[in-house]
């Protein structure tokens, strides 16, 4: 009664491998747990990274657990390819459906709602603020806490490898098959509760980075100069505000169905569950662009910045951006045409669907205008960004294909559409925020990361990629289905091999990105950037050092063009040396988020496990942990013009600029390492 | 706030964030748009499945009109006398405020109370949610707004013992007004409830 559900049969322990990929798990945590022993580092982790409201902290901690999450997710891929290049012809593989069933539901649910949801964030959270001139984000704490919910989601997600399971209903756990019926155990309540706490954590963000764009931007910036990336991630945000309220919902009307014996999407007793299909894609789909527009940002900045010109179009990007954020919300249907609501209806989302296509065309043209007599330095950010103008314009034309109803009726839960998705948002999200890494990791981090190691990297992902799904099309209209645990076709098995091979190639390409950071690590004084504009940037963010001071501006700059910095650089203002400095007034680091994430977590595993109790120590712990921080009134400070003066200083000193024998002339004197601007 | 004010002499620090007052008002109407959507929702379900009776009672069997007439008077009350509180509240007026939030406080309990006891005698006579869709659907929507009324309720008891102690300062007068938008939302919201759920239901 004490635990619930919860009995010692909830731990897998006679499941080999599953026993095998949490001993493995288990040992590394315990590594870097001893390492942090070690190094004695755990008061400056608290102090300077768990407890930490620095915007740009915040969001390198988001990139790392998107990191990490990536590897589970993609151990789940690859555990797919194997077993369905194994078990053709008759054969089972290794894994039997019970828990292929999981590891299919939970690549799924990591890769988007773990890995590309927080790696948008992080870079969110890193650059926006340095953007558009500001110190912060206006609510620091309540950013704080939303990583922490995160976090709280993803402890969850990870914990049903080992205590209990997780749901076998793939990632969308469509009812009735979710439902308590058909799913009695605790898979599909580690998949809702994760989700809901998860969807708060990123509703919070939304918000939060609304109100500071529009409210904190640097004096002068008007919102049609505001930097394109900062654009795409206010249309975003604004497409999270508008739909993940739906998921909330509809989550909560099935968690209703399974604890309180509701009926709103159940087989019986007047349920819908088309309802359920309905209300998850109100918000699925305006989901896919909330990943996939600031991944555009992402590569407008690059092309542009790499191009030595101005983003061609830059107007027209932003209402492109904009109905692009309209039209997704009025195509959700596309998900399943086969639902059978009739020509008319399935005519009108059809046509909707295939109009998304000419705002993206838009875009895409800008980039080639961009690029066109531009002097293109093709390092990673630029491979990764013409990878993704190939690889996403493949998977438009297939998105183009399918939205034709009839087409659908055939190509429906084929692995034709698996190709499709993929291609969109592997082409499109992940090149996406992979092309932001390695262009703002120095800014970041104070280093480059090393060129070889990108470019192969690259290069693994782009061919990989393409082994592993192009045959995913031809298996679909082979008339292969998803989801399948093995097969019994000589028809579809070098089309499996090929794409097992592919998967291959994607290992080696992480491999590269993870040897890349650690060599880069290695060579940080070779690769290191002094001048904190290492590309020759357009933006705010290149005009305050790498990494940037913890206040971001030293004085708040003033705006006068798109591109800013560039502005400052060609009026020669751009390494003006201040009079003086007045004193900034900064927000404290708190542990609450740390807290209410803790107590986050022990209420969603009570809720999962219906150990009542538990959800109510939880639920106390929250609300207890919201009304201290309500009342603590020591949640500020100034920093002081002194110390400011001595960081500045450093940093001057570093590009060669003598403070103390300062001229007018030295602001526009080119710095050690500055390329010509070559502004078009 | 006072603190701010003595630096705002600086040029460079004319777009401070810590004015917190707007931003936070600004802030907590996103997240009111945010709960209009939940709400929204919820809407939806109940308009989709408000025929599936099943084997159940109809909205027409179950609503009793005055009753419902008598919970929406205490609850449009109450946003006038929270309304008295902000008046006062602008006024320095810290009794008077404290007054009001107590008036409004007392007017939700009642709107709390009758809707608690509708849903028990429902849930009694053999209406409860596990009934039918239709019930499902009728619980669920006024239920989560009876919920929000619930947290508003928590959320005002908070603020008169924090206007209490400390009085009517920056901070307090803030809170009061995010916490103003939403009891005022709420109502808009139960006017819809009261709308499309009990007249069209009793129709």
């Amino acid at each position: 009664m004490l635990l619930g559900k919860l009995t010692l049969d909830a731990i897998p322990y006679k499941e080999p491998i599953i026993v095998a990929a949490l001993s493995g798990a288990g040992l590394m945590g315990l590594l870097v747990m001893a390492l942090i022993t070690k190094f004695g580092k755990w008061g400056y982790l608290w102090k300077e990274w768990l407890t930490s409201v620095d915007h740009k902290k915040i969001g390198v901690m988001y990139i790392i657990v998107a990191m990490i999450m990536l590897l589970r997710g993609f151990a789940d891929a690859l555990m797919m390819r194997a077993q369905l290049a194994m078990a053709t012809d008759g054969h089972l593989g290794v894994f039997p459906p019970e828990h292929y069933d999981q590891i299919f539901t939970a690549h799924g649910v990591i890769m988007i709602i773990f890995m590309a949801m927080p790696f948008m964030t992080g870079l969110m959270n890193i650059v926006v603020p340095l953007q558009i001139g500001a110190r912060d984000v206006a609510f620091p704490f309540l950013n704080s806490l939303s990583f922490w919910l995160l976090v709280s989601a993803v402890i969850l997600v990870n914990l049903s490898l080992g205590v209990g399971n997780f749901a076998r209903t793939g990632w969308v756990a469509y009812p009735p098959l979710s439902e308590l019926g058909f799913s009695p155990d605790v898979g599909v309540d580690y998949y809702t509760w994760a989700l809901q706490i998860s969807g708060i954590g990123t509703t919070l963000t939304a918000i939060n980075f609304l109100v500071t764009i529009i409210k904190m931007r640097a004096p002068g910036m008007k919102l049609m100069q505001m930097p394109i990336f900062t654009w795409t991630c206010t249309w975003a945000n604004v497409l999270i505000v508008a739909s993940f309220p739906i998921l909330t919902g509809a989550l909560a009307m099935l968690s209703l169905d399974r604890y309180l014996d509701f009926h709103f999407f159940t087989a019986e007793a007047g349920g819908n569950a088309m309802m359920y299909l309905n209300l998850f894609w109100a918000w699925g789909h305006p989901e896919v662009y909330i990943l996939v527009l600031p991944a555009f940002g992402i590569f407008s900045e690059v092309i542009s910045t790499f191009s030595g010109k101005r983003l061609f179009g830059h107007t027209s990007m932003i209402i492109a951006s904009g109905v692009i954020s309209v039209l997704g919300f009025m195509v959700w249907l596309h998900h399943f045409f086969t639902m059978g609501s009739g020509a008319d209806v399935n005519a009108f989302f059809g046509i909707a669907t295939m109009v998304i296509s000419v705002p993206t065309g838009v875009k895409l043209f800008n980039w080639l205008f961009t690029m066109y007599q531009g002097r293109i330095r093709f390092t990673p950010p630029v491979l990764w960004t013409m990878g993704f103008m190939v690889t996403f314009s493949i998977g438009g034309m297939t998105g183009v294909l399918m939205a034709v109803p009839g087409a659908d009726f055939v190509l429906h839960n084929s692995l034709f559409l698996i190709a499709h998705f993929h291609n969109t948002i592997i082409g499109g999200a992940v090149f996406g925020y992979l092309a932001g890494f390695s262009y703002w990791f120095p800014k970041a981090f104070g280093f480059k990361l090393n060129e070889k190691l990108g470019k192969a990297a690259f290069w693994f992902w782009q061919s990989g990629f393409m082994f592993a799904f192009i045959p995913l099309y031809v298996l679909g209209f082979l008339g292969m289905t998803r989801r399948l645990n093995h097969t019994d076709n000589p028809a579809w098995d070098p089309w499996l091999y090929l794409a097992c091979v592919g998967a291959v190639l994607i290992a080696c390409g992480i491999g590269c990105q993870l040897l890349q950071i650690v060599v880069s690590i290695r060579d940080r004084k070779k690769l290191a950037d002094v001048t904190g504009d290492p590309w020759n940037g357009h933006t705010l963010e290149w005009s305050t050092s790498s990494p940037p001071p913890f206040y971001n501006f030293a004085t708040v700059p003033h705006v006068h063009d798109i591109d800013a910095f560039t502005d400052m650089k060609e009026k020669g203002e751009a390494y003006k040396v201040p009079q003086k400095y007045a004193p900034i007034h900064m927000p404290s680091n708190t542990a609450t988020g740390v807290y209410i994430g803790g107590f986050t977590t022990l209420l969603g595993f009570a809720l999962i496990w219906h150990i009542w109790w538990l959800a109510i120590v939880g639920l106390v712990g929250i609300i207890g942990a919201m009304l201290a921080r309500a009342y603590d009134n020591n949640l500020d400070y100034y920093v002081q013009p002194d110390e400011v003066e001595s960081i500045e200083r450093a940093h001057f000193e570093q590009m060669g600029i003598d403070v103390d024998n300062y001229t007018e002339r030295d602001a526009e004197k080119p710095r050690r390492g500055s390329r010509p601007t070559t502004t078009a | 706030m006072s603190t701010y004010v003595e630096h705002a002499h600086d040029a460079h620090d004319d777009h401070e964030h810590h004015d917190s007052g707007s931003q936070t008002v600004l802030g907590f109407w996103f997240y009111l748009m945010t709960d209009c959507i939940l709400f929204a929702t919820a809407f939806a379900a109940y308009a989709v499945l408000y025929r599936n009776v099943a084997t159940g009672v109809s909205g027409k069997e179950i609503f009793e009109l005055p009753y419902v007439m008598g919970e929406t008077a205490a609850l449009l009350l109450s946003s006038i006398t929270y309304g008295f509180a902000m008046i006062a509240g602008y006024k320095g007026n810290k009794s008077a405020v404290l007054g009001w939030l107590a008036v409004t406080f007392a007017c939700g309990a009642v709107f709390i109370g009758m809707e608690v006891n509708e849903f028990h005698h429902l849930i009694a006579e053999g209406h409860g949610p596990n009934v039918s869709a239709f019930l499902s659907s009728f619980f669920g929507l006024v239920g989560l707004h009876g919920l929000h009324v619930t947290a508003g309720l928590i959320w005002m008891t908070v603020m008169m013992i924090e206007v209490a102690k400390t009085g009517l300062t920056g901070r307090a007068m803030t809170r009061l007004n995010c916490l103003s938008l939403f009891w005022h939302f709420l109502d808009i919201v139960w006017i819809c409830v009261f709308t499309v759920v009990y007249l069209k239901g009793a129709m």
